[in-house]
């Protein structure tokens, strides 16, 4: 009995002196963090996925605790409501960043393209392009093995047999997780668009076909052969050809969809239905009239 | 005894197919594509304009860099134009397109057949010569030979060591080549042992191939320092590494070059072109192709000049069989499939392996079991079921701690795995990525020092 007691008191003695002492030493080392960092890190959502540029939600927590302006910084998962809240934690301004959404650049499919090889290596894409440039024609075109699939930890990209890459827009935060898996840089984060009629309206060039026209023809179908068409009839001039390929510049481009029914290879997709087209008989007379507005 | 190298390795079947069928000439087609890039290192700068009368032998493109070979035309004619073509790997690649009129050789190239003995140049000489006559490695690394025959200051050269193992299966080219030109193989081992200094070389040759171990080793008497080294067959011998372990019982370090172990290899098509470039003046300007292949009517051995299409080695082969799945650049362990036959052969051209539909299928694959027997088999001691896995999941700092740079992609590891899992396609993935992280820290550190 009396062992008993004596382990109970030398214990209780140890670990109220030990506890002291631990006391001071925290007291002593104590780091100070902003505990403004532990409140803007609970507003974030958490998924740690890098799309900010920061090592997950922690560190972009501290690089918007220390920053001075918000403009340039921003959770992609989040968008515009968690920065809103996280700037009134702050006291800071929030920056207008518009939501964006990952874009595949690229009309080829699993059924469309047109074959010229078959591979049958390891189902990577990172891997058949370090072995060749495509099992199309096409040296650009999406190699279908699903690196972006891989790399979306959202479940927001799929491959359709006929559609090619999809992405789901309710799903994408954007993180730009599958832009750097591409090998093939096809894809592209682009801002969501003008919200009308429940339609995210936003057009772009579905082809990075950098060969010259006649070549990209033979290559495919819809291939971009930068034949400038577009570039003309555009009226905000958000269209540059560059190394043979159309680009849409979404800072400039109102989504009006001019192009799309100019496109003589279809090489240019939007998510709303093109407008309708002008009657063919006074179409010349029309074609300059626009071009004067 | 023969000797062989140490760690790991693997039996294929040989499927020597040409090997008795002795070098014949191509006939120069009608037009040529000569490649800009044919070599490891910056392609070559073109020095004609389309329009330009070249002859046999003309410098058409001079080396971009010292890590760089200069480009000879290997017809005569009219320059059509010089342009981007699509390569075997379905990129596009700078080419100078030649028309050919006639066949007119340059008047300073030597074109006729007797031996010549009397090596006149110095050391300092003979590597210029042999730069500027445009050389690389003709194994199929094409590494510009004048830059493996500069030895770096504080290293010394002990042994040279020429590659006559040809370990790829089906390939033949270096075996005729040892047996109808043997003197002026000899001569260029002499002639590469004067530039570099030494007095001792071996030729490794595997036993698979006695009438060339007989011939050389009896020619081989003229020459003194000159040992033939019989080899056991086994794959991947003709690796440097390999090589250097099986003929001077010497194992180089991770990460480090054969001259530190004081060896410099040269494989025996490059000898011979050592030889003609030295001695008879003549540019690299053809080589020997062995095209080959189960389905194919005459598996030959054929003398091309640099730029003649692939189909037209095909067809002289007896034309594209009907039952062919896959058309290799190269052996059918380190070669790349091409996508198409317009392409030109190029100095690192050995062979063109055409396989049936059947054997051409890589094998659907399954699961990892365990069985360790890619660990057996890899010649560099690696782990290649551990450095596939790190590479499928982008662990960049652990790969590069498992020595994924020593990899030299020989595909054991593919060949012997039970499961038919894609590891070398990895572990390439794997080593390409590690490369560049490498090299991006090598340029940052080398910056942040010249800011100090």
């Amino acid at each position: 009995m009396n062992s008993v007691l004596i382990t109970i008191a030398v214990l209780a003695v140890l670990g109220c002196s030990l506890a002291v002492i631990l006391y001071f030493v925290s007291q002593k080392f104590k780091v100070y963090e902003d505990p403004k960092i532990a409140e803007v890190e609970a507003e974030l959502p958490g998924a740690n996925c890098g799309g900010c540029g920061f090592p997950g939600c922690h560190g972009l927590a501290e690089a918007l605790a220390k920053a001075d302006d918000l403009s340039n910084m921003g959770c992609p998962v989040g968008g515009a409501p968690v920065m809103a809240k996280i700037a009134a934690i702050l006291g800071k301004e929030a920056g207008s960043a518009d939501p964006m959404v990952a874009v595949a650049r690229c009309g080829a499919s699993c059924n469309t393209r047109i074959k010229v090889a078959e591979y049958d290596g390891a189902k990577s894409c990172a891997i058949a392009a370090s072995h060749f440039s495509s099992e199309t024609a096409c040296a650009f075109s999406c190699l279908g093995h699903g690196d972006c699939v891989n790399a979306c930890q959202f479940d927001a990209i799929t491959i359709d047999p006929d559609k090619g890459v999809v992405v789901d827009d309710a799903k994408c935060v954007a993180c730009g997780g599958c832009v750097k898996a591409c090998p093939k840089n096809i894809i592209e984060l682009r801002p969501k668009g003008r919200l009308v009629q429940g339609i995210n309206r936003r057009v772009w060039v579905n082809c990075v076909n950098k060969d010259r026209g006649p070549v990209a023809m033979k290559a495919c179908k819809n291939a971009c052969i930068a034949c400038g068409k577009c570039a003309k009839v555009c009226k905000f001039n958000a269209i540059v050809i560059e190394n043979n390929v159309a680009y849409i510049d979404h800072a400039k481009c109102k989504a009006c969809g001019l192009c799309l029914n100019e496109c003589p290879t279809h090489a240019i997709q939007a998510t709303f239905p093109a407008p309708p087209k002008p009657k063919p008989a006074p179409a010349p007379a029309e074609a300059p009239q626009a071009k004067a507005e | 005894m023969l000797k062989t190298f140490k760690i790991g390795g693997i039996h294929p079947d040989e499927n020597k197919l040409s090997a008795a069928s002795p070098i014949q000439v191509l006939p120069v087609p009608a037009e040529v594509k000569i490649p800009l890039a044919q070599h490891i290192g910056a392609p070559a700068q073109p020095c004609v304009e389309a329009g330009a009368k070249v002859k046999v032998g003309s410098l058409i493109a001079k080396a971009g860099g010292f890590v760089s070979a200069n480009v000879h035309s290997s017809v005569s004619g009219t320059v059509k134009k010089i342009e981007d073509f699509v390569d075997a790997n379905g990129l596009r690649k700078m080419a100078i397109v030649i028309t050919v009129e006639g066949d007119e050789w340059e008047e300073s190239i030597d074109r006729s057949t007797d031996i010549v003995r009397d090596i006149k140049l110095e050391p300092k000489e003979i590597i210029a010569k042999v730069a500027e006559m445009g050389l690389v490695g003709m194994g199929g690394a094409t590494f510009p030979t004048h830059v493996k025959l500069a030895v770096p200051d504080g290293q010394k050269c002990e042994a040279l060591v020429i590659n006559g193992v040809e370990c790829e299966p089906y390939l033949t080219s270096d075996h005729r080549a040892m047996l109808e030109r043997p003197e002026e193989i000899l001569m260029g081992v002499k002639i590469l042992m004067k530039a570099l200094q030494i007095d001792k070389a071996y030729i490794g040759i595997e036993n698979n191939k006695p009438d060339a171990i007989a011939k050389l080793t009896e020619l081989a008497k003229n020459y003194p320092g000159v040992t033939i080294q019989p080899l056991k067959l086994k794959y991947p011998q003709g690796g440097e590494k390999q090589l250097i372990d099986a003929c001077m019982d010497r194992q180089v370090p991770s990460g480090k070059l054969p001259i530190n172990v004081g060896a410099v290899v040269q494989n025996v098509g490059t000898a011979l072109a050592v030889y003609e470039a030295v001695q008879k003046n003549k540019p690299l300007i053809e080589r020997v192709v062995c095209v080959t292949g189960k389905p194919l009517a005459k598996p030959s051995n054929f003398l091309v000049r640099i730029g003649t299409p692939v189909s037209a080695c095909i067809e002289a082969a007896g034309g594209m069989p009907e039952d062919c799945g896959k058309v290799i650049g190269g052996g059918p362990m380190m070669g790349r499939a091409m996508i198409h036959t317009d392409v030109p052969v190029i100095k690192g051209t050995s062979g063109i392996l055409l396989m049936n539909k059947k054997e051409s299928k890589r094998p659907e694959m399954a699961n990892c079991i365990r069985c360790a027997k890619c660990v057996n088999v890899c010649p560099m001691g690696l782990e290649p079921y551990l450095l596939s896995k790190l590479a499928s999941k982008e662990l960049w700092d652990e790969a590069q701690v498992h020595n994924v740079m020593d990899c030299i992609e020989c595909g054991s590891c593919n060949f012997t795995c039970p499961s038919n899992r894609p590891l070398l396609d990895y572990i390439r993935l794997g080593k390409g990525k590690v490369g560049a992280i490498l090299r991006a820290k090598a340029a940052e550190a080398k910056a942040a020092a010249e800011k100090k």
